[in-house]
């Protein structure tokens, strides 16, 4: 996998991962491509695109586009259960996710997303190992919250 | 101190959070920027602050606004700062903040070290896991290094959350610093196995990952994976598996045997898409790479296309578009090798093209390339047609455009029955609107017009169309694009202006005053075709006695031209100005009634014909021309090797059994050539190939076939005149009917005069594509023209290069002519001097002095010395001199085993017949006679054979095929089959021939020695480093050395010494130190490391062959004993 990026339908990134080092301009470059491409999709087209070398991947999820770019000789069909894997685990999280939960969480939906894919690869299948290991760590960032006197960093949800 | 914390957290209330930030941004839609800009300011004070929890919102909040697409990389060390905080909380966000904004080049990576280092052996296993997620980010070849070693401990941490993602984070170390591959293999290849399934899946992620980058190294690795392979339920894994022995079955022909009963399995029972694709995916590799490999004893094994196609018209039947897009994606790999089995599904393919998704239709026209045949293309294209027409967007339009155009002029316009309708077909195309391919179009009429000889009258026809309505296309400034057509409309109308019907009205509209808004180089082509039509025009014209006319042209031309003479583009001006006064002047003499035609059109005279994109091939190479040899100083190699320090990650094989410049792959080539093609097409001044080398031009049937042209004239856009296409379609169905027809009579002919007993009917169903006679035939021609140089036995042979000098004495030398080298050397002149001075001086015949006066004039003789000698004696062992006595003493023999530079250029590496060896002996006439009837014997050995004629004895002897007079040398060359070539060999053979003065004759005969060293078969062949390293590594391959004392010489000195007399090739050369390599006739590699210090010399060497590497050690040896 090369990056993941989400962008609402106006074309607002939301999240960006790059799992390979690159300048700001050559990403910048990159959203600006995707955005435009995905988005001139019609309804009810396949969810492939090919983009210079590499095979983007693209899926709606309510308001949000999920977009995966990935090397050539990887499987469409498994890019796509990756996404919607990650969808799953922000589901679960959150509990029934919504598009502001991200922009106000974001860097929780990151660390969601590290500890599902890791370099550019999968790093873990199993749901439950996922959301365990999420829990951990928020579990000591908690505690460690608490001993600095810091106030939580959980969102109101009242928006 | 107290106050100041209290202090900092009453300030924190007013600090914004996170979510304050994100809402403010939400609720200042309009001043966004501006808002943005006091957030930065405050961001700036809050990061000033000691608190930490503060730095680490300030950070959390900078990678927002990173993410926004603001800069923040002054922030760098801040977060820095945050990421070595102790609290878990903030740390995770300082990893997440630098996992976003650092890259490569950020310096502040390198403070970093530390700091990562005692977070990954922190106690806390989250800890640790932040690093390492935050590392595979941002690391760098630097920290890769560093870390490498941390990394690989924790890859046997006893928890397996850290395990999975040190083995994962292993890749990039890897990627970042390929040394650490080989001592972490062991470990990973361990994790394979790991208890915990994340672990294991991680593991086999990192090494699909490697394998697909050298599946070489993985090979060994099958069994395991094969076993995880039939044990495991986890998809994602399995996917993995399935790809690496895709990369894995190419190599190893073995494995698709195992593989394709589990993957078999696999397709027809698992309900995962995503799965049996992948396995549909990898049988289909497996198929390809058999029927490309050099393995195709083994295809067999891998079943018939059948199974995948049939899945894959499931897929593609599916209502789910993404299978669809799939299955027509994988169709098109399944096209490539078995194209009959994908043709069968035409149908299908065709209605894809319906589809309203672009993609779809995209990879469907993929596939319609190799699907088209004479019977359908006309069909096909028809549909391609209405597409375009209906297209919405340019750029599918123009997708569709060129897949037109490549599916008609694929493999030299193969499937063209009919050139009319493909002339229009593309006079069509140029009606689309803002199409970037205008001068694709316009190559293609050129082609086609240039080739097609019977078209060019149909064509020019079109083409004046196309001139004279030219507003059309350049009317609007969007679709100037289009305008590339009229450059080609222009040259063909000029070029072949006698098939113009009105050539007055076409140089009219060549020269309107709209044609000065074309691009510069359009205008160029028009003034000069201008001139060419004016030329015809004057032509047809001559023998009328009534002369305005051609008298009114000029008048044309002068009151039309001076606006292109005014032309801001040079080459228009320049023509324009030349052709302005050509033709006043003609005017001139028009009215003095001369008659001035003629000399007009010898302007233009010749035409213009094809030439095979081979042809420059035949073009011998000059003498004394060497092609290879350097200009400059070749660059070291040892430079460019180390600028390839992922050498273990390359993706090209090792391919070192053959040299690099043959391994351009076949599409770099293809399209090579077809650039070179539409070049020569496009040059209307391509110089025409000898008649001789020309095939035979047949004039083809279909000309009366040219239609009425039809107007069109009730749709505004289209251009007026241009017949549609499609009653080509209509017409050339016809003429297929009327063609099989008379097949069919002249078969029931053939059949009544016969009257087989059986009587049998013969099935005239539906016609096929042998059938199919095209209406116009394509001249020329991708293929190789018919071999003139028939004396070669093949451009593939190694070839010794023996030059054999004749000196016929009859008459004492003159001074000049004497050659003292000869008499020192037989005489037993000193051989292992270390000075080639000194050898020089002795061989001078003068006392040795070194005086500072003489020194000049010495130093010239010496020069001209240095010639004679170099040409006698400088690639000549010792050993030889043998040989050389035993010479008939009239005359001077001289041998240079491979020592012509032109030799470079012949070889090629002759792996097809590792057998054969070329000798190329070239006979130079000395003497002052003629000599003639020359006769070449070579006493044949067990081990080496003179190819003789068929039918001759094996001590016949060849004919020279020349006879020479005095003064003039020759080459003929001789082919010798050898069995081994471990061995040098000595062939003795004679030469017979008579000389001829004015008043006799005289028989004369010659002894001489081939010597064939073993030198002489090797073949340059230049190797890369990893390969040369493998091949040290694959352990065949037995070593011997030598070591030669006194050898003075600098080092590359003594390296290009080594490269030119023994055809070795440097790898990698650092300082003293240097890898050679070379490769026999037979395939024996021959690996050399030559070391030097102060004289000594060390030559280690390795070959799959001892007594060859023995031999030719020996030689290099001889070599440097003589300097």
């Amino acid at each position: 996998m090369r990056f993941l990026l989400l962008f609402s339908r106006q074309g607002k990134l939301r999240l960006q991962k790059w799992f390979t080092s690159m300048s700001d301009r050559e990403k910048k470059k990159i959203i600006r491509d995707m955005t435009t491409m995905v988005l001139a999709r019609q309804a009810r087209s396949c969810n492939f695109l090919q983009w210079k070398d590499l095979k983007i991947i693209y899926k709606r999820y309510a308001s949000l586009y999920f977009c995966l770019a990935v090397e050539s000789q990887e499987n469409e069909l498994l890019a796509l259960e990756i996404i919607h894997r990650y969808v799953e685990l922000l589901d679960k999280y959150f509990g029934n996710v919504c598009e502001l939960d991200i922009i106000f969480n974001f860097e929780k939906a990151y660390f969601i997303l590290d500890e599902f894919l890791m370099g550019g690869e999968i790093q873990e299948t199993s749901k439950q190992i996922v959301n365990r290991s999420i829990e951990a760590s928020d579990m000591l960032q908690e505690l460690g919250g608490y001993a600095a006197g810091c106030p939580s960093l959980s969102p109101p949800r009242s928006l | 101190m107290a106050l100041k914390i209290v202090k900092g957290s009453i300030d924190r209330m007013f600090d914004k959070n996170l979510q304050d930030l994100v809402r403010g941004i939400r609720n200042h839609k309009e001043d966004e920027a501006k808002y943005i800009s006091t957030c930065i300011d405050e961001i700036k004070q809050e990061l000033k602050q000691d608190n930490i929890a503060v730095k680490a919102n300030a950070v959390c909040k900078l990678t927002y606004l990173q993410m926004l697409g603001y800069d923040v990389s002054w922030a760098a060390f801040n977060i820095v700062e945050v990421m070595s905080s102790s609290k878990f909380t903030y740390k995770r966000i300082g990893y997440l903040a630098a996992s976003q904004c650092f890259h490569e080049n950020t310096d502040v990576i390198m403070l970093t070290t530390n700091q990562i280092r005692k977070d990954l052996s922190s106690p806390n296993q989250y800890d640790t896991g932040v690093a390492l997620t935050g590392l595979s980010c941002f690391v760098t070849p630097d920290l890769a290094r560093d870390l490498a070693n941390d990394i690989m401990t924790l890859m046997s941490h006893t928890k397996p959350y850290i395990r999975k993602k040190a083995v994962l984070i292993m890749y990039k170390v890897f990627l970042k610093y390929p040394e650490s591959l080989r001592p972490a293999f062991p470990r990973l290849k361990e994790k394979l196995e790991d208890p915990d399934p994340g672990v294991q899946s991680a593991a086999v992620n990192v090494i699909c990952e490697l394998a697909r980058r050298n599946p070489k190294n993985y090979l060994s690795l099958a069994p395991l994976f094969f076993k995880l392979m039939t044990s495991s339920t986890n998809n994602w894994v399995l996917i993995k598996i399935i790809k690496l022995f895709g990369a894995l079955t190419p190599l190893e022909p073995r494995l698709g045997k195992k593989l394709i009963e589990p993957l078999t399995n696999l397709i027809h029972s698992t309900s995962a898409m995503s799965l049996l694709y992948e396995c549909v995916n990898t049988v289909i590799a497996g198929q390809y790479s058999c029927s490309v490999g050099n393995t195709k004893s083994h295809s067999a094994q891998w079943p018939q296309p059948f199974l995948c196609v049939q899945k894959l018209r499931i897929l593609i039947e599916d209502s789910d578009q993404n299978l669809k897009y799939l299955g027509l994606l994988a169709m098109s790999k399944i096209l490539k090798t078995h194209p009959k089995s994908v043709q069968s599904h035409k149908d299908l393919i065709l209605q894809c093209l319906d589809d309203k998704d672009e993609s779809i239709r995209l990879r469907a026209l993929d596939l319609l390339y190799g699907m088209v045949s004479k019977k359908n293309l006309m069909e096909i294209v028809k549909k391609l047609m209405i597409h375009v027409d209906k297209a919405e967007g340019t750029t599918y339009r123009d997708e569709l455009l060129t897949k037109i155009i490549d599916i008609c002029s694929q493999s030299n316009y193969q499937y063209i029955t009919n050139f009319e309708w493909y002339i229009s077909i593309l006079v069509e195309l140029t009606r689309l609107e803002g199409t970037r391919h205008g001068h694709l179009i316009a190559s293609q009429m050129l082609d086609v017009a240039i080739r097609v000889k019977a078209i060019r009258a149909f064509a020019v026809a079109q083409m004046a169309t196309l001139l004279d309505n030219a507003h059309l296309l350049t009317g609007n400034m969007q679709r100037n694009g289009i305008c590339e057509v009229l450059y080609a409309s222009a040259w063909i109308c000029g070029e072949f202006s006698e098939h113009l019907e009105n050539p007055m009205q076409t140089l009219e509209a060549m020269l309107r005053p709209k044609v000065a808004t074309l691009p510069g180089h359009i205008q160029a082509v028009y003034v000069q075709n201008a001139a060419k039509l004016f030329a015809t025009i004057l032509k047809n014209q001559e023998g009328n006695t009534d002369s305005t006319t051609a008298q009114e042209t000029s008048q044309l031309m002068i009151d039309r031209l001076p606006l292109f003479v005014q032309s801001a583009n040079l080459e228009v001006q320049e023509r324009a100005s030349c052709i302005l006064q050509l033709v006043k002047y003609i005017q001139k003499l028009q009215q003095k009634d001369v008659e001035i035609a003629e000399e007009v059109s010898a302007l233009f005279a010749g035409e213009l014909n094809p030439v095979a994109p081979k042809a420059q091939k035949k073009v011998p190479v000059p003498e004394g021309l060497d092609l290879d040899a350097w200009i400059n100083e070749p660059p070291s190699e040892s430079e460019s090797e180390d600028e390839q320090p992922k050498a273990i990650f390359t993706k090209e094989e090792p391919k070192h059994s053959r040299p690099r410049h043959t391994e351009v792959d076949e599409k770099e080539l293809a399209r090579r050539r077809e650039a070179r093609k539409q070049e020569q097409a496009n040059n209307p001044f391509y110089i025409k190939a000898s008649p001789s080398s020309q095939k035979v031009y047949q004039d083809a049937p279909g000309v009366e076939h040219i239609p009425v042209v039809q107007i069109d004239l009730s749709v505004p856009l289209k251009v007026p005149g241009l017949p549609m296409s499609d009653q080509y379609v209509k017409l050339e169905e016809e003429r297929r009917q009327k063609e099989r027809a008379e097949k069919k009579k002249k078969e029931k002919k053939k059949r009544k005069e016969k009257r087989s007993g059986r009587g049998r009917k013969h099935d005239s169903g539906p016609e096929s594509e042998e059938d199919i006679t095209p209406a116009h035939v394509v001249d020329i021609v991708t293929e190789e023209m018919p071999e003139d140089h028939n004396h070669l036995p093949s451009p593939y042979l190694s070839k010794v290069k023996i030059c054999i000098c004749i000196f016929y004495l009859s008459r004492p030398l003159a001074d000049s002519e004497k050659l003292p080298v000869r008499s020192h050397r037989a005489a037993g002149a000193p051989k292992s001097s270390a000075e080639d001075g000194e050898v020089e001086n002795a061989t001078s015949q003068e006392p040795k002095k070194k005086s500072s006066k003489e020194k000049r004039e010495k130093k010239k003789d010496k020069d001209r010395e240095r010639k004679v000698r170099f040409g006698c004696w400088k690639h000549f062992p010792p050993s030889e001199t043998d040989s050389w006595s035993a010479l008939n003493s009239l005359f001077f023999l001289f041998f240079f085993p491979l020592a012509l530079p032109t030799k470079v250029c012949d070889i090629q590496g002759n792996l097809q017949d590792g057998s054969q060896v070329v000798v190329s002996v070239i006979f130079e006439n000395k003497c002052e006679s003629f000599l003639k009837s020359m006769e070449f014997n070579v006493l044949d050995s067990l081990n080496s054979k003179l190819q003789r004629p068929e039918g001759s004895g094996p001590h016949d002897g060849l004919t020279v095929p020349f006879q020479l007079p005095p003064g003039v040398s020759n080459e003929a060359r001789f082919v010798f089959t050898v069995q081994s070539i471990v061995m040098p060999q000595k062939l003795k053979g004679t030469l017979t021939f008579i000389v001829k003065n004015e008043d006799s004759s005289t028989h004369e005969k010659l002894d001489f020695k081939l010597h064939f060293t073993c030198t002489s078969y090797l073949i340059t062949t230049p190797c890369y480093s990893d390969a040369f390293a493998k091949l040290l590594e694959s352990g065949d391959l037995k070593s011997s050395s030598v070591r030669l004392e006194g050898v003075n010489m600098p080092f590359h000195h003594l390296l290009a010494r080594i490269c030119f007399h023994h055809h070795f090739s440097v790898v990698e050369r650092i300082d003293s130190c240097a890898s050679m390599y070379s490769r026999s006739i037979q395939g024996h590699h021959v690996c050399l490391l030559v070391k030097t210090s102060g004289q000594t010399v060390s030559i280690d060497a390795k070959c799959d062959e001892p007594t060859l590497l023995g031999n030719v050690l020996d030689e290099i040896k001889q070599t440097f004993s003589q300097c």
